[in-house]
C-alpha cells in the first residue's frame, strides 16, 4: 500500500493557554479528496492551521509525501508543494487578480498553458484579470482563492470551508472546479460543513470533534449511513434533502 | 486598475485655496515651494517607517535615532570637506554632498540592522514590548551620539552651489528647497518603481496585507522584513541628512523632534502606505508653511486638526491598506 500523502499521528495543538487538539490522528491518501468535518470549534481550521506550520504541534508527528513537516516552518512546507486556502480565503485585495496568481508562482510567471486551465475553471479570473482583488465578489474572491493554491502543479492541497457564504450557483461551479482538480490527481484536503457538497465530491472522510477524530472512512460509506450521519454531525442527509 | 485621485486632488486643493488668504502671489509661490520641500524631506523620513509598520506591525518609536545619525554621518563628511565645498563649484559640492548622503544611508542602514536583529526580534507581536524597547533604544543611542560626535550642537556648512535663492518674478526660491523637491520626487519614483515593477515590491505589498499569506505561499517573510527594515532605516538616514543641511546644524535630539510630524503623516497616508505617506507628508509641509506665515499660533496645531479632519473623513487613512 502506498504511503499516504498527508499523515497525523498524535498531534497536540495549543493556542496560548487554550489545548485544540488532543491527540489527532487521520491519513489522506495520495490522489484522494478527504473531507475534514465537524460542528463548529471542533479544531478543523486549527487541524489545516497546523498541518501548514502557521500554529506549531505541541506533540505529534506530521508527515506530508514521507518527509517529517512536525517542526518545519510555513515557508518550508508550501515548498514542499504544499497549497493552502485559508478561511477568510487570504487574498491579497490591495494587488490585482494578475498579481495575486503571478505572486503564488514560485517559478516567476504562471505558465500560459496552466492559466487556460484556470480560465476553464473560472471564467471570472480572466474577466477581471486587471481588477483589484478587493473589488470582486465573494465567490469571485473564492475563485481567485483557489485558482491562486493551483497556479502551479502542487501535491497537496489544503481547503478551509470553500463554500461557507456562497450562493449556490457558485457552490455549483466550486464542485465542477474541484471534480477537474481531482482529474489531475491533486491530493486534497478540504475542511467543509456543507455535507451536500463534501458528500458530492468526496472520496473518505474524517470527523472532527472536541479536538479529535472521532470517525474515519470512506465518504460514500458515511452517505449511506443515516444514523451514524446523526451520531456523528447531529444531520441525517435524508431531512437536508 | 482604478486609482483614486482624490486624496492626491487635495495636494493643489489647499495650495490654492491658500492663496486668496496669503494674498501676495510671490509669498504664495515661496510659502507653496518651502512647504512641497519640507513634505518632501518629511516623506524621505517617514516612508521607511510606513513600511515597518504595514509589513511588520512594529510600533517603532526609536525611528527617530536613523535620521540623527544620518544627519550626523553627512555632517561628519560635510565638515572635513569644508575647504572643497567653498570653491563654489557644482562637481566639488557634489563630490562632497554625494559621499556625505552615502555615508548618512549606509550609516542608519546599519544601525537599523542591528535595531531589527537584537532590539525588535525578540518583541514581535508585542506592541506594549516595541514601544517601551525602541523608546529606551532612542535614548541609548542618541547618549550614544553625544558620547561619539559630543553633546554640542554641530553646525553644518551647506554646500555654495545650493545656497541662495532663485529669483521668479517678485517671488524668492530657495535654491536647497528645489533641491529637496527634486531628491524627494525621485526618491518617491524609485520606491514606487521598486514596489510596483518588482517581485520584490509585490512580495512587500502583499506583506504588508498579509504577512501569513504571503509565508503560505512559500516565502520566507521574515528575510523580507530584514530587508525592509534596513532600507527604512536607510531612508531615514537620507532624510536625517537633507534635513540637517536645510536646518544648517545637527544635534542628537533632531529626529526625536521631527518623530511626532512622522508619526502624524503615517497615520494620515495609512499605515502601510507609501502613496499616501507621499501625500500625507505634502499636505503635512503645505499645512506647516501656510499656518506658519498666517496664524503662527495655530502652527503647532494645524497638523494634529489635519489629522483629526483627514481620520473623520476616511477613518484608516487617505490610502487604507487592506490588511488581513
Amino acid at each position: 500500500m502506498p504511503e499516504p500523502m498527508l499523515s497525523l499521528a498524535g498531534v497536540n495543538t495549543h493556542i496560548a493557554q487554550y489545548h485544540i487538539l488532543h491527540g489527532v490522528d487521520f491519513e489522506v491518501p495520495r490522489g484522494s479528496l478527504t473531507m475534514l468535518l465537524g460542528r463548529n470549534g471542533a479544531g478543523k481550521t486549527t487541524c489545516l492551521r497546523t498541518i501548514m506550520g502557521l500554529w506549531r504541534a505541541s506533540a505529534g508527528s506530521i508527515r506530508i509525501d514521507g518527509r517529517d513537516t512536525t517542526r518545519s516552518p510555513t515557508p518550508e512546507v508550501a515548498q514542499l508543494g504544499v497549497a493552502y486556502v485559508p478561511e477568510n480565503m487570504g487574498i491579497f485585495a490591495g494587488l490585482t487578480v494578475e498579481e495575486n496568481l503571478r505572486l503564488a508562482a514560485r517559478a516567476g510567471e504562471p505558465e500560459a498553458k496552466r492559466l487556460e486551465w484556470i480560465y476553464g475553471l473560472f471564467p471570472a479570473m480572466k474577466t477581471f484579470w486587471r481588477s483589484l482583488a478587493g473589488n470582486l465578489s465573494g465567490g469571485q474572491k473564492q475563485m481567485l482563492a483557489i485558482a491562486r493554491a493551483i497556479v502551479e502543479p502542487r501535491k497537496l492541497l489544503l481547503v478551509d470551508e470553500p463554500t461557507k457564504g456562497l450562493a449556490p450557483s457558485i457552490i455549483a461551479n466550486m464542485v465542477e472546479a474541484f471534480r477537474e482538480l481531482k482529474r489531475t490527481d491533486t491530493t486534497i484536503l478540504v475542511v467543509e460543513q456543507n455535507f451536500h457538497f463534501a458528500r458530492s465530491l468526496g472520496d473518505a472522510v474524517a470527523v472532527m470533534d472536541s479536538g479529535r477524530i472521532v470517525h474515519a472512512g470512506r465518504m460514500d460509506a458515511l452517505a449511506a449511513d443515516a444514523v451514524l450521519q446523526t451520531k456523528l454531525l447531529g444531520l441525517s442527509l435524508d431531512s437536508h434533502q | 486598475m482604478k486609482q483614486d485621485w482624490i486624496p492626491l486632488a487635495l495636494v493643489p486643493v489647499i495650495a490654492l485655496a491658500a492663496l486668496p488668504l496669503v494674498g501676495s502671489v510671490p509669498t504664495w509661490v515661496t510659502l507653496t515651494v518651502a512647504g512641497l520641500a519640507m513634505g518632501m524631506m518629511i516623506f524621505m523620513m517617514a516612508s521607511g517607517l510606513t513600511l515597518v509598520f504595514g509589513l511588520m506591525d512594529v510600533m517603532n518609536f526609536a525611528h527617530g535615532i536613523f535620521i540623527s545619525v544620518g544627519a550626523y554621518g553627512a555632517a561628519t563628511v560635510l565638515t572635513r570637506m569644508r575647504p572643497q565645498m567653498e570653491a563654489g563649484s557644482l562637481a566639488a559640492d557634489l563630490s562632497a554632498m554625494i559621499p556625505a548622503v552615502l555615508v548618512a544611508i549606509v550609516l542608519a542602514g546599519l544601525l537599523g540592522w542591528f535595531f531589527e536583529r537584537v532590539l525588535i526580534r525578540p518583541v514581535y507581536g508585542d506592541h506594549l514590548k516595541q514601544i517601551l524597547i525602541t523608546m529606551g533604544g532612542l535614548i541609548v543611542f542618541e547618549q550614544l551620539i553625544h558620547v561619539v560626535w559630543g553633546a554640542d550642537m554641530i553646525p553644518l556648512p551647506r554646500p555654495s552651489a545650493i545656497t541662495g535663492s532663485f529669483i521668479l518674478g517678485e517671488a524668492a526660491i530657495e535654491r536647497y528647497r528645489v533641491l529637496a523637491v527634486i531628491v524627494g520626487l525621485a526618491v518617491f519614483a524609485a520606491m514606487w518603481l521598486l514596489l510596483n515593477r518588482t517581485r520584490i515590491g509585490l512580495l512587500v505589498r502583499a506583506g504588508v496585507e498579509n504577512p501569513e499569506m504571503v509565508e503560505s505561499l512559500g516565502y520566507r517573510i521574515k528575510r523580507l522584513f530584514v530587508g525592509v527594515f534596513v532600507a527604512g532605516s536607510g531612508l531615514a538616514g537620507l532624510g536625517g541628512a537633507m534635513w540637517a543641511m536645510y536646518q544648517e546644524q545637527v544635534t542628537a535630539q533632531m529626529g526625536g523632534q521631527v518623530l511626532v510630524m512622522i508619526f502624524i503623516v503615517v497615520i494620515i497616508g495609512g499605515l502601510g502606505s507609501v502613496g499616501g505617506c507621499f501625500v500625507g507628508a505634502l499636505l503635512v509641509g503645505l499645512m506647516a508653511n501656510y499656518t506658519g506665515y498666517l496664524a503662527p499660533k495655530l502652527a503647532l496645531g494645524s497638523n494634529i486638526l489635519l489629522m483629526v479632519l483627514v481620520l473623520l473623513w476616511r477613518p484608516r487613512g487617505l490610502y487604507p491598506i487592506g490588511k488581513a
